[in-house]
C-alpha cells in the first residue's frame, strides 16, 4: 500500500501543487472541500442515529469521500451518467441529492428519491442526474453502465459519458470481466472506478485479488488502467479527467484503482473487530482523506481557521436540518405495497404515443 | 395475407420494428452475419449494419446487463439468448436487476427491453437445448413472460413487447419455428400482452396450454371432437403477469380443466394456473383439475426413447381429454 505521506512529501518538493497543475481555481478546491466534509459529517450523523436505535441500516462512505469526489468533479456533472454502488454518498451529493434527501433515505421516508423508501440507505438512483437505480447484488452494476455507454455511443456520438462504480470486492464477480471485454470490445466511453478500500466485508485484499493489482489487469483487455491515491481527490480528479477526455474522444474505456481506506465497519451490522486489529484501523486513521485534504487546502493558503470554522458551521447546520426534517418526514403507506410492479395501462398507452 | 411458419413471422416482426424504430437494437450471440443459429436474423445484419444488429462475446449475463443499461439510457434493445436453457448465467441480471427497476426506483426508472430465446425440447436438443425455462421467470413479478403459439400472434405479441415499457420475456418454441404454419396478415398490427385467448370453442372440457402444448391441445382436440367430445382451448400466450379471468370463465363454462406443459411437472407454470382454478372455480369443477406435464427429471436425455417418453405428445394428452370428459 503506497503511503500518502509518501506520495504527498515527494508531489510536494520542487513541482508546483497540483491543483495549480490542474487549474482547479480556489473556489473549485472549496467546493470540493464542503463536499467532502459535507459527506463525512452527513456518515457520521448517521452512524449516531443507528446507535440511537433511530435508523436500522448505515453503509459508509468514510474514507472514500475524496475518490468520489475528486471523480465527480472531474465529469461533466450536468449532462454525464453515473452507475454508482451503496458506498457512494459523496459522489451523489455532488450529482444534487441533498442533506435532506439523504437522511429521508436513512429513515426510509416516502418522499426519499432513489426509491421512495423500499430500498436500504445507500441504494441510489436518480434520474433527473443520470444515476441509474441499483441493488444490493455486487459487480452487476458495471453490465449496466456497458449498456449506457453503448446508448451513450450510438446516440450521443459520446458526447456523453458515464462511469461505474464499486469496490475491489465487486471486480471478483464475472459481471465486471464481461463488462470490461465488452467496453474494450467497442471502445465504449465507460469510466471503470474502482473503488478499492482494501476489504470486502471481511475479506481482505490478498484474498480478493490475485497479484493484489486491479489497474494492471486493464492491459489484458486492451484499455488502459491507472492506479491513483484514492486519499487525495486531486490525485482522482486528474485520472478522471484524462479518462474523461479519452472516452468523450471516442478512445474507449479506462480502468481507474483508487486506493483508499474503509474507516468504518463494512455496514452498522458488521464487527471489524473480529478480523481488523486495533493497529491496522490506527494507521488507517492516520491517513484519512479529510484530514489530508484539509492540510493541503491550509498548506496552501487557500483555507484558514476562520473559513474552515465557517464551512463547518454551515455544513453542521445543514446535517441538523437534515436529520430533523428526515425524522419527522412521512413515511410510505402499506396500500403503496403493489404500485409499480408494472407500468399502468395509462403509462402503456403514453409510452406508445410517444414511439 | 400469407401463410408463414412462426420462424418467418417472428423475423418479419422485428424487422418491420427495426425499420420503424431507429433506437431499436438487436444483440446477441451470432446474430449478425450468421443471422442467429435458427436464422431469426437472417440478413439484418446487411440491412441495419453492424451498429444495430451487434454480436456479443459469449456471455449471456452481459446480454441481459447491456439490454438494462442501454434501454434505461433510452435504446430499445431486443437481446436474444441463444437457447433458453443458457439464460441461466443472465438470471442474476433478469430476476434481481431488470424485474426491479421500476419498482425499486419507485418509478423513477424503467426499461423497454426484450429478451428473445428459443425453447421447448422434442428436437434431439438434450438437456441443454430443450428446456421450458417460463415458470422460473413466471414466479417473478417485474417480468413479462410471453410463449407464442402460432404465427399470427407470435408476430403481433413481440410487436407489443418491443413497444412495451417494461421487460419481456420472449419465448419461442424452437420445434415450432419451422413446424407451426398459419395466416399472417401483411403490415402492422398488435397483439395485446397480458391476455388469455380462447383459441377453440368447446362444451365438455377446457385446455389450457401454450406454444407447442397448445399447438399438440389443438391436435387432441380434432381427435375427441370425432367423437362428439368438444374441448375449450385456453392460449395462455402471456405467461406472466396471467390473466387469469378468461382460463376462470372456460372452466366455469365447461366445468373441466386439463393443464399442459412441457417443463417439469412439479412447479411448472400450469402448477399456478391448476391453483388459480382450485381457488376461484372450486364450485364449477364436476372433475379433477389435471395436468398433462414432462416428468420430475432433470433435464430431457438426448436419446429418442427417453427424450419421447419425456415429451407431452398428442396421444397423452387426448388420452387425459377422454378421462376427464368421462367425469
Amino acid at each position: 500500500m503506497v503511503s500518502t505521506a509518501k506520495r504527498h512529501a515527494a508531489k510536494d518538493a520542487p513541482a508546483p501543487p497540483l491543483h495549480e497543475a490542474l487549474g482547479l481555481s480556489a473556489e473549485t478546491l472549496l467546493d470540493m472541500y464542503y463536499y467532502i466534509v459535507l459527506a463525512r459529517k452527513l456518515d457520521e450523523r448517521m452512524w449516531q442515529l443507528n446507535r440511537q436505535g433511530k435508523a436500522a441500516f448505515v453503509i459508509s462512505c468514510q474514507g472514500q469521500e475524496a475518490a468520489q469526489i475528486g471523480t465527480a468533479f472531474g465529469m461533466a456533472r450536468e449532462k454525464d451518467w453515473y452507475v454508482p454502488y451503496y458506498r457512494d454518498l459523496g459522489l451523489m451529493l455532488c450529482l444534487g441529492q441533498t442533506p435532506r434527501q439523504i437522511m429521508l433515505s436513512l429513515f426510509a421516508r416516502a418522499e426519499e428519491p432513489n426509491s421512495g423508501g423500499r430500498q436500504m440507505p445507500g441504494h441510489y438512483g436518480f434520474h433527473k442526474s443520470h444515476v441509474l437505480t441499483t441493488g444490493s447484488p455486487v459487480g452487476t452494476q458495471f453490465l449496466h453502465a456497458v449498456g449506457v455507454g453503448l446508448a451513450n455511443k450510438l446516440m450521443r456520438q459520446n458526447a456523453e459519458i458515464v462511469a461505474a462504480f464499486g469496490g475491489e470486492g465487486a471486480t471478483s464477480e464475472g459481471d465486471w470481466h464481461e463488462a470490461m471485454n465488452f467496453a474494450a470490445i467497442h471502445k465504449l466511453p465507460v469510466l471503470f472506478i474502482i473503488e478499492n478500500n482494501h476489504y470486502a466485508i471481511s475479506v481482505p485484499l490478498e484474498l480478493q485479488v490475485g497479484g493484489q493489482n486491479l489497474a494492471a489487469r486493464a492491459a489484458g483487455y486492451g484499455m488502459p488502467g491507472v492506479a491513483v491515491n484514492g486519499l487525495n481527490p486531486l490525485e482522482c480528479y486528474q485520472a478522471v479527467k484524462a479518462a474523461a477526455d479519452r472516452a468523450r474522444a471516442g478512445d474507449g474505456p479506462t480502468l481507474i484503482e483508487m486506493k483508499c481506506i474503509r474507516l468504518t465497519a463494512h455496514s452498522s451490522d458488521d464487527n471489524d473487530r473480529t478480523y481488523r486489529t486495533k493497529e491496522d484501523k490506527e494507521a488507517d486513521r492516520q491517513r484519512d482523506p479529510v484530514a489530508f485534504f484539509q492540510h493541503y487546502l491550509h498548506e496552501h493558503g487557500i483555507l484558514d481557521e476562520a473559513k474552515d470554522a465557517l464551512v463547518r458551521k454551515r455544513i453542521d447546520e445543514e446535517v441538523e436540518d437534515a436529520t430533523n426534517y428526515a425524522e419527522t418526514a412521512p413515511a410510505p403507506v402499506a396500500e403503496d405495497l403493489m404500485k409499480h410492479v408494472y407500468a399502468t395501462p395509462e403509462e402503456v398507452a403514453e409510452w406508445r404515443s410517444k414511439l | 395475407m400469407a401463410v408463414k411458419t412462426l420462424i418467418e413471422a417472428i423475423r418479419d416482426g422485428l424487422r418491420e420494428e427495426m425499420e420503424r424504430d431507429e433506437r431499436m437494437i438487436i444483440f446477441g450471440e451470432d446474430v449478425g452475419p450468421r443471422g442467429g443459429v435458427f436464422g431469426v436474423t437472417e440478413g439484418f445484419s446487411k440491412q441495419f449494419g453492424a451498429d444495430r444488429v451487434i454480436d456479443t462475446p459469449l456471455a449471456e449475463a452481459l446480454i441481459a446487463g447491456v439490454a438494462i443499461g442501454a434501454s434505461a439510457a433510452g435504446m430499445h434493445p431486443v437481446a436474444e439468448i441463444q437457447f433458453a436453457d443458457f439464460i441461466m448465467p443472465a438470471f442474476d441480471q433478469i430476476v434481481s436487476e431488470a424485474s426491479r427497476f421500476r419498482y425499486r426506483s419507485n418509478n423513477d426508472w424503467f426499461l423497454p427491453m426484450v429478451i428473445r430465446a428459443p425453447y421447448g425440447g422434442g428436437i434431439h436438443g438434450a438437456l441443454y437445448h430443450s428446456q421450458s425455462v417460463e415458470a422460473l421467470f413466471g414466479h417473478v413479478p417485474g417480468l413479462i413472460v410471453v410463449i407464442p403459439s402460432n404465427p399470427y400472434d407470435a408476430k403481433g405479441l413481440l410487436k407489443a413487447a418491443i413497444r412495451h415499457p417494461d421487460p419481456v420475456l420472449f419465448f419461442e418454441h424452437k420445434g415450432g419455428y419451422r413446424l407451426i404454419k398459419g395466416d399472417v396478415p401483411d403490415g402492422d398490427y398488435i397483439v395485446e400482452l397480458g391476455k388469455c385467448k380462447v383459441s377453440r370453442a368447446g362444451q365438455h372440457l377446457t385446455a389450457v396450454a401454450w406454444g407447442m402444448m397448445h399447438y399438440r391441445c389443438l391436435e387432441a382436440a380434432e381427435i375427441l371432437a370425432q367423437d362428439g367430445i368438444t374441448v375449450e382451448i385456453v392460449d395462455v400466450q402471456t405467461i406472466s403477469p396471467l390473466d387469469r379471468a378468461t382460463i376462470l370463465d372456460s372452466v366455469k363454462k365447461t366445468g373441466k380443466c386439463l393443464v399442459v406443459y412441457e417443463d417439469n411437472r412439479s412447479g411448472g407454470w400450469g402448477a399456478e394456473i391448476a391453483a388459480s382454478v382450485a381457488e376461484a372455480a372450486f364450485e364449477y369443477l364436476d372433475g379433477p383439475i389435471l395436468r398433462v406435464t414432462g416428468p420430475d427429471v432433470p433435464a430431457m436425455p438426448y436419446n429418442h426413447a427417453q427424450e419421447a417418453a419425456f415429451m407431452p405428445n398428442t396421444e397423452k394428452i387426448v388420452a387425459a381429454m377422454r378421462e376427464l370428459a368421462a367425469y
